[in-house]
């Protein structure tokens, strides 16, 4: 029974550290921020990262009138609920989850703690929330959702004469649906058509674009894993039917998309601390909307947009993160 | 630790006694070493979720997911019974293959469960605080589970199952069908782990591929933290061993997410709970040597 003996020490000792260093400093004021990742990776340590930063700039200065707790889940989620129970049971003043999975444990462990979530793709589906603009209940917080209305001002900033955009998807890749949806609602705010081709496997791909010549005046490949895989082919058709292809992801800019925008997850960070610092403050998460993350990284390859028959206009590659196929 | 952390770890540890159960009968039973609850812990997770998700009964989607489960551990018991393929490959098999499977059960990575009817719904809101209530309703299916058990392990076919694992060929001069008790040994392990996915599920509200890393190791480490600490040679015992060697650690693990007050990072999570489950192992065998010893040194022992 010595284990169960050591255990009980420990614990007890844990107890002591734990609680009793917070209420010291909860005299002068200072506030508690946990934050939890599932794993630990550059996005998400930069997501972190950026949380602090923005707190910083809000005048909640960790060390001294702010205590940051941090956990990571190291990919295992049954810690990631335990995680979320340590962090209901220490009472902080705003829970930060990062990722869906520890987002969605916290939101089981709290009804009642001021909840940021960040890096969601999608609040809705992952029921966090009820909806975007009025939660409801402790909850807020960012989505990570690629921003389209970005890249449909920057496919008619490169194409401004295009008044149809194609798009190439695998209707059964969910990601993809909530991506051509997001897409449609934007077009249409700025007076564009939709045309959507369908790729269930990989070899559709090419044949799909070949159907969107003469149909659509460029391109959007969403975050689309059957088309992504197979995105050589679709940048061949497009190089010889001159239509620009445009991509939802910074990644395949290198492959031979004209543009793209995309996060750096230090601002995503930034932008949720800035809500994080609001919460503290002392606004309801439930009255503050969701927030979709601002892109902010801009890659243009000029090359394969000459080869696709358009000019990148000079405003575009100057304010570009990245200029990639030189 | 905090109230609602210490019935956290406890809830959490009783939702993986199910898995350590499971892995008792498969591994200390059968002497069989299965990692297929790997793919079917995330399994349970995944079919009791689409059907909470299309309404059915959260009770009939537990039981769906615990056959679900049992039918992952019969793929894996063909493969090695029928086709001669080893234990320990055959289970690796069916548990990268239920990666696949779960995406398809699921139709997507993640599927969320906050705003859905759980087994746990009727219990909330009858005056006992939500981190109580949970341990409580996952305590008592699973005294049920143990309860049940020890009474079929301790029935005739139970008894021929564990004559199989102990000595296979001896089982077999007496009779016993062995084939088939390793067939019922492995889909019942599976079946709890199946179960044990759909609780843990329903207790943090969602489904999600990643849920079975490490399900093995975790279960393994129950086993014999129970066993060091409940040395029983009796059946219900062992099992209630395994129950209180998964609650000890969840509590090493909380104790471990506490360790930052002394200096270390949270990257150091994993590198914590493993000493705090070492010790355990470890200190144990140390006081039986002292007192082993105690007896030659006669000064000592005044």
């Amino acid at each position: 029974m010595s284990f169960t003996r050591l255990l009980c020490a420990a614990a007890a000792l844990a107890a002591f550290v734990g609680p009793f260093a917070a209420p010291v400093e909860a005299l002068a004021q200072s506030k508690t921020v946990a934050i939890t990742a599932i794993v630990q990776h550059p996005a998400l340590d930069a997501t972190r990262d950026g949380v602090v930063e923005a707190l910083k700039d809000a005048g909640f200065v960790q060390g001294q009138n702010l205590k940051v707790e941090y956990q990571s889940a190291q990919g295992n989620p049954a810690t990631a609920a335990q995680i979320a129970r340590q962090f209901a049971g220490s009472r902080p003043d705003v829970i930060v989850p990062i990722s869906t999975p520890s987002a969605q444990a916290v939101a089981a462990a709290t009804r009642d703690i001021p909840v940021v979530f960040t890096a969601v793709t999608d609040p809705i589906s992952a029921q966090m929330v009820k909806s975007m603009d009025k939660p409801g209940a402790n909850i807020t917080g960012l989505s990570d959702m690629a921003p389209v209305a970005e890249h449909v001002a920057l496919i008619r900033e490169i194409v401004p004469q295009a008044k149809r955009i194609g798009v190439l998807y695998n209707p059964g890749e969910p990601n993809s649906v909530v991506l051509v949806k997001a897409l449609k609602d934007e077009a249409a705010k700025a007076g564009l058509s939709v045309v959507e081709a369908s790729v269930p496997k990989s070899s559709d791909a090419q044949p799909a674009v070949r159907s969107l010549v003469g149909k659509a005046d460029a391109v959007y490949i969403p975050l689309d894993n059957t088309v992504v895989s197979a995105l050589e082919s679709v940048i061949a058709v497009g190089q010889q039917a001159k239509l620009p292809i445009f991509s939802a992801d910074t990644d395949s800019v290198a492959r031979g998309t004209v543009a793209s925008i995309g996060f750096d997850y230090f601002q995503v960070g930034k932008q949720t601390g800035a809500i994080v610092a609001r919460v503290l403050k002392g606004e309801k998460p439930g009255d503050l909307p969701v927030e979709l993350a601002r892109g902010t990284d801009l890659f243009v390859n000029p090359k394969s947009a000459a080869a696709m028959g358009v000019t990148l206009p000079d405003a575009v590659v100057k304010r570009a993160t990245k200029v990639v196929g030189q | 630790m905090t109230e609602i952390a210490l019935f956290g770890a406890i809830e959490i540890g009783l939702v993986y006694a199910l898995v350590a159960i499971g892995v008792y009968l498969s591994f200390r039973i059968l002497d069989f070493p299965d990692l297929t609850v790997d793919g079917s812990f995330p399994l349970g997770a995944a079919v009791c979720a689409v059907l909470l998700i299309a309404g059915v009964n959260p009770w009939l989607a537990s039981l769906a997911a615990a056959l679900a489960g049992a039918v992952a551990g019969l793929v894996t018991a063909t493969l090695n019974v029928r086709f001669k393929i080893l234990h320990l490959l055959a289970s690796i098999l069916t548990m990268i293959a239920l990666f696949s499977v779960n995406l398809r059960v699921m139709g997507r990575p993640n599927v969320a469960l906050l705003m859905q009817d759980t087994v746990l719904t009727p219990f909330y809101g009858l005056g006992i605080p939500d981190h109580i209530v949970r341990p409580l309703v996952v305590g008592l299916i699973v005294a049920a589970v143990v309860l049940l058990l020890a009474r079929f392990l301790s029935s005739e076919f139970g008894l021929a199952m564990r004559a199989t694992g102990v000595n296979a060929r001896m089982a077999r001069a007496q009779g016993v069908d062995t084939d088939a008790h390793v067939y019922a040994g492995i889909a019942l392990s599976n079946g709890l782990t199946g179960l044990a996915g759909a609780l843990f599920a329903q207790t943090n509200g969602f489904a999600d591929v990643t849920t079975g890393i490490g399900t093995i190791v975790v279960g393994l480490a129950a086993v014999i933290v129970g066993e060091t600490v409940l040395p029983a040679r009796a059946l219900a015992l062992a099992l209630i061993g395994c129950v209180a060697g998964s609650i000890l650690y969840r509590l090493a693990v909380q104790v471990a997410l506490s360790a930052d007050s002394i200096g270390l990072q949270a990257s150091d999570l994993n590198l914590v709970t493993a000493l705090l489950v070492a010790v355990a192992l470890i200190l144990p065998r140390l006081k039986a040597k002292a007192s082993r010893g105690a007896p030659r040194n006669p000064s000592a022992a005044k």
